[in-house]
């Protein structure tokens, strides 16, 4: 039997994050991971890091975690791929730049200064081939993309070199409730542990099942595409309003397209199933975007299991059952960039047994309350 | 655009052309589809045109015998469409391919994978320089071109197959400056067990023989037991180094080096279904398991052909039939039962010396050196592959995820059995027990352009 | 490397090969014909830019990818020449145009 202070169920990039932070403060940490470290959503993730268009609720996490990736360095010792060249988000009517510029204005008198509107001549300035039917953006400047290898290598890297005892290819069957503790049943043993953290990501529902605590979770299985490694043709990542496309290039050279594009899935397999007819709407919408891409080669397809929340926020807090028994899952396709401040916050949370205001509107107990409310 | 077909037949080698030839008997309508421009696969490649006498004579008896089967297939009204590649399957059989960069769907009740082999890919150090080819490729080169190495050729490797170009080189005028036989020491003695069947299987081993005793007769030189062969060169390639039994080292100029380690099915696509596949020791590579109609583990999907493991032109014409009878008694109308055991005593005395053939020419077993490329596309060495595996201690998968290796246009082709040997060897591993490459579709790069054509609600331009 | 048999049966197809009009055998393919050109390559890899030839002939190595009348990383061995085709041998990263 092992005894850490803290089992945290996950090695995906969240579980990862929030271990490292708790064994920076001192924690005896051990990390549970049923297949291997990124096997599902963060290692099929599209890395971008990104404030733009983000709910509010999430903004005040999301600034603290872009400040953190423009240091990541210092964090994990590694940059993690991560090239702040701005995100976009760009329209082609006049309606479409009515309504984000209402959305700007908001955000503005809520304080957020992330984003900025261009137009038609500063966005063909920043993405040279851009088609001429799109008249403006949002842009988010200190926006940007990482590599999701290189991030996950990285975390896991300087986590278990904080100390965290990393357990790969070993579930949880059970979790209980002994003597103040808690008593974990995996695939490599008895683990007793004061606390536990779910970071199971898609399977995060069913982790918290395992003490009786009820959380409706769904999942998504967004696909991706990556081309032949081209000459450079643009930098931010763009979206596009109204359709499911986010656009980018690696430092390789290839074309990274994804943007919530559904595949199918099964939970209980953990395993995606593409579909390409829904891709193809993903390709057209690149060639609409970028013309001059239409000749790139795809070379591979992938989609990721990622957990979903009804409101597409995050679960982010402690159980509202179970003492000692944190929660962090269901970032519903968009947790990449809040990792590394999410995992500071778990720690805090953690370390100091109470939530800090950036994670108050990711509580479990909101599903209780609206259910109460119906 | 769906193609409106039950069947499917992807490939139009032997295997393909038999499977539409006997469904087309049984009085139903397959579509073949073909990636090349005109049928025969690559072992009768373009045997339909029309050749000088010398060239006819060269390519010799068995090749020119595909000439019937390939009149045959024509004239068999089977519908055939040639340079179109099949580049992703969905479970519950929908299948997409590409003709002339349009692409369209088919969602047949059957499927027919006619894929064949490829060659075992063979890293050894300077395989990426210009003037280094598979044997293979040089065949390809004579049948369908017409050409033959222009200066004393150096050929490399093991098999049946450098045995058979040589033969044909020679018989068209071509010059061979070596055959360096990489073939293990000792393996013939480790294949007499299956001298049995190789006695049934007569007939092709006394051919074998007999082509290796015409070319030492016109004075080829052989050396055996070669290792540590390598090919050096800055912008191509220049010479080549070896080591022979004795243990001396040899360097020798060198503007083409043709390189042979035997063939292995072609596996993507089922893999990419993730259809139950086997470890096949003997010729160390991934078959995919079957049941004795030639039908994967995916219902409707059937493999026949060297795709099912490889077994020869002879046995892929058997698989073909088979495949097609059992197709037929799926659409309801079965063959003969006096047919079925025809096509089954035939694909048995088809496949009897393969045990032998397998155990004459194992995988080879020469140590990858660390500078040696694995990954040809994103240009990654055995030892970068080494230091990834040491440090992330992952599969396949994991190693691909952290290095690139196998991320490429060829999708792991060139470099999926490389990587598998490498991990096996660091972590002490059986090849099976290490696995293989996820395989991510498209089977085929296909453009942004060509996808976008399939989003639904849009009409072809 | 490599020479053409004499076979009367096939005709020249002139094409052009970087922008130089190149005498194609009729019914070869084009990697068959760029394994005949100097410098017997079909390209600079996107990677490290290393020259490299058509390798395997039967399209699983993808070395043979030129651009061919404007379609880029076509696989050379399995397209055959045509009358005035026009085939480049791109040099790293493929450069797209509109």
């Amino acid at each position: 039997m092992t005894h850490p202070d803290v089992l945290i169920v996950g090695g995906g990039l969240h579980g990862l994050s929030a271990a490292l932070h708790l064994a920076r403060a001192g924690a005896r940490v051990q990390v549970l991971e049923r297949r291997f470290v990124g096997r599902h959503a963060s290692g099929a993730s599209a890395a971008g890091v990104r404030t733009l268009g983000r709910n509010p609720l999430e903004l005040p996490l999301s600034v603290i975690a872009m400040q953190m990736w423009h240091e990541i360095a210092a964090l994990v010792g590694d940059d993690c791929g991560f090239a702040a060249h701005g995100q976009l988000r760009v329209f082609s009517t006049d309606a479409q730049a009515a309504r984000e510029r209402a959305r700007l204005a908001a955000l503005q008198a809520a304080g957020h200064d992330t984003e900025t509107l261009i137009d038609q001549q500063q966005l063909r300035a920043l993405v040279p081939g851009i088609n001429p039917r799109f008249i403006g953006a949002c842009h988010a400047p200190r926006d940007g993309a990482a590599d999701p290898h290189r991030t996950l290598i990285a975390f896991r890297a300087a986590a278990e070199a904080a100390g965290v005892h990393l357990r790969e290819g070993a579930g949880v069957q059970s979790l209980t409730r002994e003597g103040g503790h808690w008593r974990a049943e995996t695939g490599a043993g008895t683990v007793r542990a004061a606390t536990i953290i779910n970071a199971a990501g898609a399977w995060g529902a069913r982790v918290a099942d395992l003490v009786g605590e009820t959380i409706p979770l769904s999942a998504k299985a967004s696909m991706m595409m990556v081309t032949e490694r081209i000459e450079a043709v643009i930098r931010p990542v763009v979206s596009i309003v109204g359709r499911s496309l986010s656009f980018k290039q690696s430092s390789q050279g290839t074309l990274v397209l994804g943007g919530g594009i559904q595949g199918r899935y099964d939970l209980d397999r953990e395993e995606t199933l593409l579909d390409f007819r829904a891709l193809a709407a993903g390709a057209a919408a690149a060639c609409e975007l970028m013309p001059a891409v239409g000749g790139a080669r795809i070379t591979r397809c992938w989609s990721g299991l990622e957990g979903k929340t009804a409101d597409l926020l995050p679960v982010i807090g402690p159980s509202t059952l179970a003492e000692g028994m944190y929660h962090v899952f269901g970032f519903s396709g968009h947790g990449f960039q809040l990792v590394p401040a999410a995992g500071a916050a778990v720690a805090e949370m953690v370390g100091t047994g109470r939530v800090p205001a950036t994670l108050t509107p990711f509580s479990a107990a909101r599903f209780n309350s609206r259910d109460v409310a119906a | 655009m769906n193609s409106g077909h039950d069947i499917l037949i992807v490939g139009a080698g032997p295997a393909g052309m038999a499977a539409a030839i006997e469904l087309r008997r049984l009085g139903l309508m397959p579509l073949v589809v073909d990636e090349q421009p005109r049928p025969g696969g690559q072992i009768w490649r373009d045997v339909e045109r029309q050749r000088p006498d010398v060239l006819r004579r060269a390519l010799g008896p068995d090749y020119a015998a595909g000439a019937d089967m390939v009149a045959r297939f024509r004239a068999s009204g089977a519908e055939y469409r040639p340079g179109t590649r099949m580049w992703h399957i969905e479970r519950g059989l929908r299948v997409f391919l590409s003709q002339d960069g349009q692409a369209f769907l088919a969602e047949p009740r059957a499927l027919v994978l006619a894929t064949g082999a490829q060659e075992r890919p063979a890293p050894l150090p300077g395989w990426t320089l210009p003037g280094v080819m598979t044997v293979g490729a040089a065949q390809i080169l004579m049948k369908g071109s017409g050409q033959i190495p222009d200066r004393p050729v150096w050929i490399a490797g093991s098999g049946p197959l450098p045995i058979l170009y040589m033969r044909q080189l020679l018989a068209a005028g071509g010059q061979i400056a070596g055959y360096l036989d990489t073939t293990p020491a000792g393996a013939a003695r480790r294949a007499l067990p299956q001298i049995g069947g190789a006695l049934r299987g007569w007939g092709d081993l006394r051919k074998g023989l007999g082509w290796l005793r015409d070319l030492r007769a016109a004075g080829l030189r052989l050396q055996r037991g070669i290792r540590d062969l390598a090919a050096e060169g800055e912008t191509r390639l220049e010479a080549i180094c070896y080591r022979t039994a004795d243990g001396r080292s040899h360097r020798v100029a060198a503007d083409l080096l043709l390189v042979h380690e035997g063939v292995v099915p072609s596996v993507h696509a089922t893999l990419s279904v993730e259809a139950p596949h086997v470890w096949d020791a003997g010729q160390g590579a991934l078959r995919p398991v079957l049941d004795d109609w030639g039908m994967t583990g995916i219902d409707g999907l059937f493999v026949a052909g060297d795709g099912a493991g490889i077994a020869g032109a002879r046995a892929a014409v058997a698989r073909g039939r088979l495949a097609a009878q059992g197709i037929a008694a799926r659409l309801g109308r079965p063959a003969t039962a006096d047919a079925i055991a025809a096509t089954r005593a035939e694909l048995r005395a088809a496949t009897a010396a393969r045990g032998f053939l397998d155990a004459v020419y194992p995988p080879p077993d020469t140590p990858i050196a660390d500078d040696t490329i694995v990954c040809r596309c994103e240009e990654l060495t055995a030892g970068e592959i080494r230091a990834a595996a040491r440090i992330h201690r992952g599969g396949p998968n994991q190693v691909k995820a952290v290095t690139r290796c196998g991320m490429g246009p060829c999708q792991g082709r060139q470099c999926g059995y490389t990587v598998n040997r490498l991990l096996a060897e660091t972590y002490g591993q059986t090849p099976a027990e290490t696995g293989f490459f996820r395989i991510r579709p498209p089977l085929r790069p296909v453009t942004l352009r060509e996808l976008a054509a399939l989003e639904e609600g849009r009409e072809a331009p | 490397m490599f020479k053409p048999l004499a076979d009367p049966a096939r005709r020249a197809v002139p094409v052009f090969v970087d922008g130089v009009e190149t005498p194609a055998q009729e019914g070869e393919t084009v990697a068959a014909l760029l394994l005949r050109v100097p410098p017997h390559i079909a390209r600079h890899t996107p990677v490290q830019e290393t020259p490299r030839a058509p390798y395997c002939l039967m399209g699983v190595c993808f070395d043979c990818l030129a651009t061919v009348d404007g379609e880029t990383s076509v696989q050379t061995c399995l397209v055959e020449v045509r009358p005035g085709m026009r085939i480049e041998r791109p040099r790293g990263k493929l450069r797209i145009t509109a």
